[in-house]
């Protein structure tokens, strides 16, 4: 844990990124020229919109009103009394409406691409989270809304597939290289690219090209704010241990953010897959020989790739974590050892995800039970006046096919 | 001896002084076989190429239409490497006659073989220009460095979208010539060129004398025509790349670069 000394020397994260999208070595902006207008204009949009108070009053009673936050604080006494050590809170996100945390982002960038005069929406889904939340915010402000998904995807997440078209949204099959994430975010750029005029691509996670990853790292603080106040409601002092997945990192950078400035310790968990020898997996941090830094959707990070800088295909069980770029503001993180980054398996998230529904009678997305598995690895190292928070991100109703589909085969 | 950014300029004042824009195809290296696009490449030469653009295929290649993404990733399959790309542009050099070459790849394959080794791999084998087309001048210091060392030209896109401070910094820090992208979209054929092209064209031109050279979209001989009479470059890739596939492909692809290099006379 840092001292209290390194944390002042660290308060890195109030003045980055930089001016030029950079969060150390990490960032930037590898687009098209096409896109480059576009994103200047986004930056200051953005700016403009940050410090209007009409537009952060306009967010907030939505999300109060509309989204259901704050999202509770909830004690999990039954999962902390199994696991012996530390008391384990988890943030509700999979209360909020639409079911994950991916409604914070999509209303906050909706509402900007009203002001700046866009009315058609473009995103890509892997879970189908971030596609249901967006096709929530178009409905909600009578916009177009397109979605760009990976046929591999599609199949494994069908029930928000048809959320999305209940929404009113417009579903895009992608059939090209991996059929997952990476290759619904490539569509999703083209597209932007030949409708920029008219356009706004509505990024679900912490990357791509500046300014998403601090637009949607602001937009998904509200967790880590919230539940810093409400663990000190409950508890009187801050918590010892934040933890939270990390796919492209947004739900993760949401929770930690409020806290960099505190002495508290924070782990990120990437998806293992099948394990790290097998090389099936999506674990950018864990596997030095394929996670390296390259660049990738616009943005300088670290990559799985082979040794030709060719995108290596992913896995994992979580459609969610299944990327091959993780955002850059978590690479910088890492590099300033503020946040430790670990793995959890296929197995391990599904040994979590079974426990907590039947410890706890609560559902959650097989991307949060990596989180709630490190959870349970850490809580019985840990006193019984020490806490943990785990950020549920989302809810598991989407999850059901894959989970009875295992459970079947076994 | 003359570097790779005098090779450039030298081959856009020769197309000028016989009245012509310069004719760029651009073929995937790789496509459909290794050898196959060798013979494509040299097919394009032999039809009269002012300059030959050759593509580093890369798995996600988000600035290319259906056509080039297919190409590169059957390319791929075929297990081409950045390593191979040197080898096959320096095969191709070894001939008596041949234009200027010019590579075109997304940059993570590039950070990866490593920004300077790859560079000195260009001059070596003897490109002598890149075309990287997610990367901006914002983030192209580190591999405008390596160039210069190695005099390669780094060619810069300028887009119908980019603002006049936009079109002023592209200008100052492209090599060679200036990459004009005709359409707000990706690559791959289409019917008509954009109606604002000559505008968009002059606009570039108030602000630049380097040679300007148009590409996206461009598929026939009229297309190739106006675009010869506003530009001083006319590049084609995807309907190359379609009239490569057949079993005639050799003679197709010399047959339209030939037929290419007759309708880009100003006239």
């Amino acid at each position: 844990m840092p001292n209290k000394e390194n944390i002042e020397d660290t308060m890195y994260h109030e003045t980055l990124p930089d001016p030029r999208g950079y969060f150390g070595l990490y960032g930037g902006r590898y687009v098209p020229e096409t896109l480059m207008s576009t994103l200047d204009e986004l930056e200051n949009a953005y700016q403009e919109a940050k410090a209007d108070p009409s537009f952060h009053q306009e967010l907030d009673g939505l999300l109060a009103n509309y989204v259901g936050r704050p999202t509770p604080l909830y004690f999990a006494r039954n999962l902390s009394k199994s696991c012996g050590g530390a008391k384990i809170y988890l943030k509700r996100e999979d209360l909020a409406h639409s079911g994950a945390h991916k409604i914070n982002n999509t209303l906050g960038q909706a509402l900007l691409a009203r002001r700046m005069g866009k009315h058609r929406l473009v995103a890509e889904t892997g879970a189908g989270q971030h596609g249901v939340a967006t096709a929530t915010a178009a409905a909600l402000l009578g916009m177009e809304c397109v979605i760009y998904m990976g046929s591999a995807d599609m199949a494994r997440q069908a029930p928000n597939v048809d959320r999305m078209h209940l929404l009113g949204g417009t579903v895009r099959e992608v059939n090209t290289g991996s059929r997952t994430l990476k290759d619904a975010i490539n569509e999703a750029i083209r597209d932007w690219v030949s409708n920029v005029r008219s356009t706004y691509y509505l990024l679900g996670s912490a990357l791509g090209p500046h300014p998403y990853p601090l637009i949607v790292r602001d937009f998904q603080t509200v967790i880590g704010r919230e539940a810093r106040e409400q663990i000190l409601a409950a508890e009187g002092h801050l918590p010892d241990l934040l933890i939270a997945c990390v796919g492209g990192g947004s739900n993760s950078i949401g929770l930690f953010h409020p806290f960099l400035d505190d002495p508290v310790r924070m782990i990120g968990v990437e998806a293992g897959g099948r394990g790290i020898e097998t090389g099936k997996h999506a674990a950018r941090f864990a596997d030095p020989r394929r996670g390296r830094l390259g660049v990738l959707h616009g943005t300088r990070t670290y990559v799985l790739q082979d040794a030709d800088g060719q995108i290596l295909p992913t896995h994992s069980i979580s459609a969610g974590l299944d990327y091959p770029a993780v955002g850059p503001e978590h690479s910088y993180l890492r590099d300033q050892t503020r946040v430790k980054y670990t793995y959890a398996t296929d197995a391990e998230a599904l040994d979590a995800f079974h426990t907590l529904c039947r410890m706890e009678g609560i559902i959650p997305a097989l991307e949060s039970a990596h989180a709630v598995a490190e959870a349970i690895k850490r809580a019985p190292k840990l006193g019984p006046d020490q806490v943990i928070i785990v950020n549920l991100s989302g809810r598991g109703d989407k999850d059901l096919d894959t989970v009875i589909k295992i459970m079947e085969a076994e | 001896m003359m570097d790779g950014i005098e090779h450039i300029t030298a081959a856009f004042a020769q197309a000028k002084r016989e009245n012509r824009a310069a004719v760029i195809p651009y073929l995937p290296l790789g496509y459909p076989q290794p050898e196959r696009s060798l013979a494509l490449a040299e097919a394009a030469i032999d039809g009269g190429a002012d300059l030959l653009e050759l593509g580093i295929p890369f798995s996600d290649p988000l600035a290319d239409g259906p056509l080039i993404q297919q190409a590169t990733h059957t390319a791929l399959q075929q297990g081409i490497t950045v390593a191979r790309c040197l080898e096959m542009a320096k095969k191709l050099r070894k001939r008596e006659i041949s234009p200027p070459f010019v590579f075109m790849g997304y940059y993570n394959p590039i950070l990866a073989y490593g920004v300077e080794e790859f560079c000195r791999g260009c001059t070596d084998a003897g490109v002598d220009g890149l075309i990287v087309p997610d990367l901006p001048p914002e983030e192209g210091k580190e591999l405008e460095g390596a160039c210069q060392e190695q005099g390669i030209a780094l060619i810069y896109l300028v887009a119908p979208t980019s603002p006049p401070e936009r079109v002023r910094l592209i200008s100052e820090r492209s090599q060679g010539f200036i990459y004009l992208v005709s359409v707000t979209g990706i690559t791959g054929p289409r019917d008509q060129l954009p109606s604002d092209l000559a505008a968009f064209v002059h606009r570039v031109q108030m602000i630049t004398d380097k040679p300007l050279a148009v590409g996206f979209g461009i598929s026939s001989y009229p297309q190739a025509s106006r675009v010869a009479k506003l530009a001083d470059g006319v590049i084609v890739g995807s309907e190359l790349l379609r009239r490569a596939q057949g079993n005639d492909g050799v003679a197709q692809v010399r047959a339209f670069v030939a037929g290419l290099r007759r309708a880009a006379i100003k006239g």
